[in-house]
């Protein structure tokens, strides 16, 4: 599903030379396989998630997702990648506040080759639980229930790759179990590929493959080292 | 769910601001299409008032457009007045001679046909003697003709009728020639009515009044035209008002009129007494109209214009020009408004970059946003510019009744005038202008950064 070889992103700095944050040798997932990445905040976690979604372009390397390879496409063939390709649950849920719940969810098909099912998107509110406020907007939402309408709109697409970037980081306890019960049963129900990054090692240990950033990339590792 | 559905949420969650941009423009179209209104009405209006039946004014030499004015309008001052003898000048020999037979006059006069009877054939001559008035309402002394010859209406079809009485007669045993037709906008502001008595002043509205009155035995229904504010009188009892005499010359070559002993009818003003201000003529053969013109303005003594040529240059000279002037400064409304959506929509950006971000990363492509945003500023440009559009026909058809009154135009809910249908597109084109800054924004907007903020 996903093949990563010699990735290496730089920016620009303000004064002046780049920065390089992320140099990943080489980083593989499966079909339908679940990872979770640990590493500490700003190691490059969220960036690697933007490369493989094809919402930054790579400095070099290369990053192969269901054997399309990124790094060879255009910014408009990159959109069309993530429509039909990638789900993504954001850390701060990201719901748009001038569409329902419903809406928001259809707005996941809206940019994809499928169009909008208006049927599927509220069977998905459903199976987040979340049918009886489809009509909502996310500021009539509690917390965990505008996390679940996030993975809701993440599958809309019908994603072969979710990326999660620390989804349960923002919601209570016990919320948290639910939501993470949510995506990994949906991802596992519907063969869909997880990649969550996480900092925090109980989510990790929800997953039977656990990645340590300090490992896959190099520029995390050398800070890692230093620090320690 | 489509852009455009994507757009209308936007509009609406933001809707204070989006109702105060909507507002602006609102405001600035229908100030726009009220100035088109009015400048299709006062058009109208000129143009119907100045086609009345005839084609062509005769006065005194100067100023066409004032003898326009003062005697299809019954505004500004009259110039000066004709010898009655220029008036005769548009009768064949037969008319004139028995003209000298009943007013008296020099027989030489009834010798020959008038200069300018020949390019009447088939039509008239209808004179007008002004000077008088009653309050602030011209009295115009004319021949119980002026009923029975002039048109008006859109088509100039419609003869005048009465809402009460009938027009004065030449001469009547109990009124004798002082009977009067009253407009109805003076029968309405003055409470004039038929078998009141009116009293004219000389010269102006508070100047001496005359102690003979006028039988009023009529008064017009509405015509939309300077008649409604005019008193109609009997040229002959005009004639016989103090005053109103021409002093006779020495040399003046009089026949009495014949009159029968036992007539009882005061006598008239001789023809050397009398003075017309204008005359109103209508060609039986309107290809005669530009060589009767031309021959009246080298006569030397007097001009004849086109009341629809004097009021078409009057409005490309001065009221044109000022409306045009009136327009371009609501166009400007227009353009500040638009200026105002760009502005509105550029201050959202901020709020709405992570929004956009967040598109773009659901597999929105740059050029979605973009025309996101644009459709944002074509919604504001089509509620707006719809919604300017029906306010100002609205007050102008609440306004109808009045301005029918005033002018005679009938003004529908829906009655567009010539470029109005222009001003939507451009109001969108102008939209769409002022959306270009924030949608290029939203086009520029990095995803990465925007999401991690």
């Amino acid at each position: 599903m996903l093949n990563i070889v010699d990735l290496v992103k730089k920016f620009q700095q303000p004064g002046g030379g780049e920065l390089t944050v992320l140099n990943v040798p080489r980083f593989q997932m499966a079909d339908a396989e679940q990872v979770a990445l640990i590493g500490e905040s700003g190691g490059g976690k969220t960036t690697l998630l933007h490369l493989i979604a094809g919402m930054l372009s790579a400095t070099s390397g290369s990053v192969c997702v269901d054997n399309l390879e990124l790094t060879k496409l255009s910014e408009q063939g990159r959109d069309r990648f993530r429509a039909a390709t990638i789900g993504y649950v954001f850390q701060t849920f990201n719901l748009l506040p001038a569409f329902t719940a419903l809406e928001n969810v259809k707005l996941g098909m809206t940019f994809g080759r499928g169009g909008v099912d208006a049927d599927r998107a509220m069977n998905l509110l459903d199976r987040v639980g979340l049918a009886d406020r489809a009509h909502y907007r996310p500021k009539q939402l509690s917390v965990g229930q505008q996390q679940r309408v996030a993975i809701a709109r993440a599958l809309a697409g019908q994603p072969k790759l979710l990326l999660a970037d620390e989804p349960t980081a923002n919601v209570d306890p016990a919320s948290a179990d639910s939501v993470l019960d949510l995506i990994i049963n949906s991802c596992q129900q519907d063969s869909i590929a997880l990649l969550m990054v996480t900092h925090s090692m109980d989510v990790a240990d929800r997953f039977s493959r656990i990645d340590r950033l300090e490992d896959i990339n190099r520029i995390a590792a050398l800070h890692h080292n230093s620090a320690s | 769910m489509n852009l455009l559905f994507i757009a209308w949420r936007n509009f609406r969650y933001r809707a204070l601001s989006s109702f105060l941009t909507t507002l602006s423009l609102m405001l600035g179209v229908g100030l726009v299409v009220m100035v088109m209104a009015i400048y299709g009405i006062i058009s109208e209006a000129f143009v119907r008032n100045a086609s009345v039946g005839y084609n062509l004014v005769v006065g005194p030499r100067g100023s066409a457009l004032q003898l326009t004015l003062n005697s299809v309008y019954y505004l500004s001052q009259p110039i000066e007045n004709l010898p009655y003898t220029e008036y005769m000048e548009f009768f064949p020999q037969e008319e004139r001679a028995e003209m000298v037979r009943t007013y008296g006059g020099d027989p030489a006069l009834g010798q020959r046909d008038g200069h300018y009877a020949g390019y009447v054939a088939g039509g008239y001559a209808i004179p007008l003697a002004l000077g008088d008035y009653f309050g602030d309402f011209r009295v115009v002394g004319t021949t119980p003709e002026f009923f029975e010859k002039l048109r008006h209406g859109p088509d100039v079809d419609q003869p005048f009728s009465f809402r009460h009485g009938r027009a004065f007669e030449a001469y009547t045993p109990e009124n004798q020639y002082f009977e009067c037709v009253v407009g109805s906008r003076v029968a309405a502001q003055s409470g004039l009515h038929v078998g009141d008595t009116m009293n004219p002043t000389h010269g102006d509205p508070e100047g001496k009044g005359h102690g003979q009155g006028f039988q009023v035995v009529g008064e017009l229904a509405p015509t939309g035209t300077p008649n409604d504010r005019a008193v109609f009188v009997n040229l002959e009892g005009f004639y016989l008002l103090e005053g109103h005499a021409k002093p006779l010359e020495e040399d003046a070559v009089i026949e009495p009129p014949e009159r029968d002993p036992d007539d009882e009818r005061p006598p008239l003003l001789m023809i050397p007494e009398r003075e017309v201000t204008s005359i109103l003529v209508r060609n039986g053969n309107l290809m005669f109209a530009p060589g009767m013109q031309n021959r009246i303005n080298e006569s030397g003594q007097a001009q004849a214009a086109a009341p629809i040529g004097e009021i078409n240059k009057l409005m490309s000279a001065i009221v044109g020009p000022l409306l045009s002037a009136l327009l371009v400064i609501t166009l400007i409304t227009c353009i500040v408004a638009a200026f105002g959506v760009l502005v509105s929509i550029y201050n959202s950006m901020n709020d709405r970059r992570r929004d956009i971000a967040v598109m773009r990363a659901l597999g929105a492509r740059r050029s979605s946003v973009t025309w996101i945003i644009l459709f944002e500023s074509l919604i504001i440009a089509v509620v707006g510019g719809a919604a300017g559009w029906f306010l100002a026909h609205a007050a102008i058809f609440s306004a109808g009744s009045f301005i029918e009154q005033q002018t005679g135009v009938q003004v529908g809910l829906f009655t567009v005038t010539q470029y109005e249908w222009l001003i939507l597109p451009f109001v969108i084109l102008l939209s769409l202008v002022a959306g270009i800054v924030p949608a290029m924004a939203a086009y520029r907007t990095d995803v990465g950064s925007n999401l991690s903020a």
